[in-house]
């Protein structure tokens, strides 16, 4: 039996490792995952040709009116989204929301910008123009990064707000993580956002970012999940972890999620999916800290375990 | 001698038989070829309108909802949800022209000299070389772009273009390697190849009797090139620069690479600009309203009219150039 899905290329490592262990588990099923992109993969759910989709965003209320039945939101794992930056030296920097703002909305020009020395005490920042490096394709990382900057900064908000691409107030685009990275490494100087892996990956400095509580805390998968759990999270599992409150919350993350039908069309399909759901909340979930993805904290994963026992096949 | 005569007498008299027995040639044969081709060659027609079709269908709900104003507005905002395709208009014609404009005299030059200067032995390496440069997959040519080109350009080229030509409003402004110049640059690398190739078989195909007869008056290598080969090509040569231009309009992911994607238009060249094939590549995947949709079907279908204006255009000054010897080397 061959379990089809497809969407979103964030959460891809994980879930194609999930798929590759589970034939060991139910050597009966074979999962074929297409990443073809949030957008992409909200598409084929509410058209049917698949069988689950995938999305680094929660869906919108539009678009879920356009099911043909009830659809659910599985969060599954979550992940970080990091300031990088190429100064020399590269010191380690720390940044506030009030501040990322201002430098994405091309308000602060300069490294030695007030705002920036304030937090910075006893680092030198020359005085050098910010080069700031978005993503250029649309992307759960940008969702995650503009629906930060939305909570952080009003003028933000009603200048660009919260989306997979805006209208970018300044700056260069690159495109994937690699072209943000790519560029950030390449241009003294510049400013940009990634998934906490491609910094980790390419050795590239990030900033402690400050959180809603006033701490500055460094993007760890342990910051992560705290966010998760102090993060305010509806029934229907739609949920922004952006800003989180509690002081051991990192504040630029976002979770993806599996989008499945509540009422499964092919009841064999629908209880093997719903047995993997679960393989994949308790098991996999094991599998989420070495590919560095933030597995949900346990409260969630059961409150989530429970909407998934709920599937009608 | 009989034997002789029968000898002589058989083939010719059972020749006359055969032709007596057979029926005039059947022309089905080549009836159904005909056809066949004919099929063929509407298929490509039916295939140009269909793609337009279906553009302009993917795209209906946007054009009613912005009309003429799509192509003069510079507003991009998925959020707002409104959109204008302005600046990736001008990108896309900026970046195709200073394509042209570095890859076109490289590339004659190139064409040139394989036909007419090089020592035979060294010709077809040097095709085999440049015809893999065409086979260099375009995201490798981009990563290439940003780790290699991009520093480069932006350390040493870069800044001497700035104090040469920092006086006109094509090279001023911050540099950040990223820019129209270095997608323009990239895109040359990638037309250079079909160019080239195209040029060197028109040169080729310049009869020797040209040359002869030039150098037969007298005339230097030069002018011999000038007046009997190059002036004979030059529709030719137009040609295959018009099929470059067709390339570059479309080349799509080193040019995203590379070029910075800030839908602006600002008229110097350091700038970051963007393109309609790099906005479809960047945003198709995760747009997820309709109206988003639609908008980037319009951009598809507005890169699809450019194309086909150029083409035209093209065919337009073709004609206008005059009905010069050229035109066997063309065909």
């Amino acid at each position: 039996m061959t379990i089809n899905g497809a969407g979103a290329t964030f959460p891809y490592p994980i879930y194609s490792k999930w798929f590759d262990e589970y034939t060991k588990v139910d050597p009966s099923v074979r999962f074929n995952y297409q990443s073809i992109g949030s957008g992409g993969g909200q598409k084929q759910i509410l058209a049917q040709t698949v069988d689950f989709g995938a999305s680094d965003g929660p869906m919108s209320d539009d678009n879920l009116a356009k099911a043909p039945g009830k659809l659910l939101h599985i969060p599954t794992v979550a992940g970080a989204v990091v300031l990088t930056y190429n100064l020399p030296g590269n010191p380690s920097l720390k940044l506030d929301g009030d501040t990322i703002a201002g430098v994405f909305l091309g308000q602060i020009k300069k490294w030695n910008n007030p705002k920036i020395a304030a937090v910075n005490p006893g680092i030198s920042l020359p005085d050098q123009e910010i080069v700031v490096v978005h993503r250029s394709d649309g992307s759960g990382t940008s969702y995650i990064f503009t629906d930060y900057l939305s909570k952080v900064s009003s003028e933000w908000k009603s200048k660009a707000g919260t989306n997979t691409s805006v209208n970018w107030p300044a700056g260069l685009g690159g495109k994937g993580n690699e072209g943000v990275s790519g560029q950030v490494k390449q241009t003294p100087g510049a400013l940009g956002y990634v998934e906490l892996i491609y910094a980790i990956q390419n050795k590239m400095p990030y900033a402690d970012i400050k959180n809603s509580a006033g701490e500055f805390l460094k993007p760890t998968l342990e910051s992560v999940t705290a966010a998760m759990a102090t993060a305010n999270i509806p029934e229907d599992f739609r949920f922004s972890m952006t800003n989180a409150p509690g002081k051991d919350s990192y504040p630029i993350a976002g979770a993806t999620w599996l989008l499945v039908y509540e009422q499964q069309k092919d009841p064999a399909k629908g209880r093997k999916l719903v047995e993997f759901l679960k393989w994949a909340l308790t098991k996999g979930e094991e599998m989420a800290k070495d590919l560095h993805y933030a597995p949900p904290p346990t409260q969630l994963r059961d409150r989530v375990l429970k909407r998934v026992s709920e599937i009608k096949t | 001698m009989p034997s002789v005569t029968t000898f002589e007498a058989s083939p010719a008299i059972s020749g006359r038989s055969i032709a007596a027995r057979m029926k005039p040639p059947s022309r089905i044969g080549d009836k159904a070829f005909e056809c066949l081709t004919l099929v063929m060659a509407l298929a490509v027609l039916a295939l140009v309108f269909l793609v337009g079709w279906q553009l302009a269908r993917g795209s209906s709900l946007a054009i009613r909802r912005f009309g003429f104003h799509f192509l003069t507005t510079s507003t991009w905002d998925p959020v707002a949800e409104e959109f204008g395709a302005l600046p990736f208009i001008y990108g896309t014609i900026v970046s195709s022209l200073v394509a042209l404009i570095i890859a076109v005299p490289l590339s004659i030059a190139t064409a040139l000299y394989l036909t007419e200067l090089a020592p035979l032995w060294i010709r077809q390496p040097i095709v085999s070389l440049i015809e893999m440069l065409a086979a260099i997959p375009s995201v490798i040519l981009g990563l290439w772009g940003i780790f290699v080109m991009i520093p480069w350009l932006r350390d040493y080229p870069f800044p001497l273009l700035k104090r040469w030509f920092g006086w006109t409003p094509l090279f001023r402004g911050p540099i950040y390697g990223v820019s129209m110049l270095a997608g323009g640059i990239i895109i040359a690398i990638m037309i250079l190849p079909i160019v080239t190739s195209v040029s060197r078989e028109i040169l080729r195909s310049v009869p020797n009797l040209q040359r002869e007869a030039a150098y037969a008056l007298g005339a230097t290598r030069w002018e011999v090139t000038r007046i009997a080969v190059l002036s004979y090509a030059r529709k030719g040569l137009f040609g295959a620069v018009i099929l470059g231009l067709g390339r570059a309009l479309g080349e799509t992911m080193a040019v995203t690479m590379v070029i910075g994607n800030t839908p602006q238009i600002v008229a110097s060249l350091f700038a970051p600009g963007y393109t309609l094939a790099s906005v479809i590549a960047n945003e198709f995947t995760e747009a997820t309203t309709d109206l988003y949709l639609q908008a980037l079907f319009e951009i598809g279908l507005v890169l699809f009219g450019i194309t086909i204006l150029a083409n035209l255009i093209a065919q337009l000054l073709l004609k206008t150039m005059g009905s010069s010897m050229g035109t066997r080397a063309v065909q």
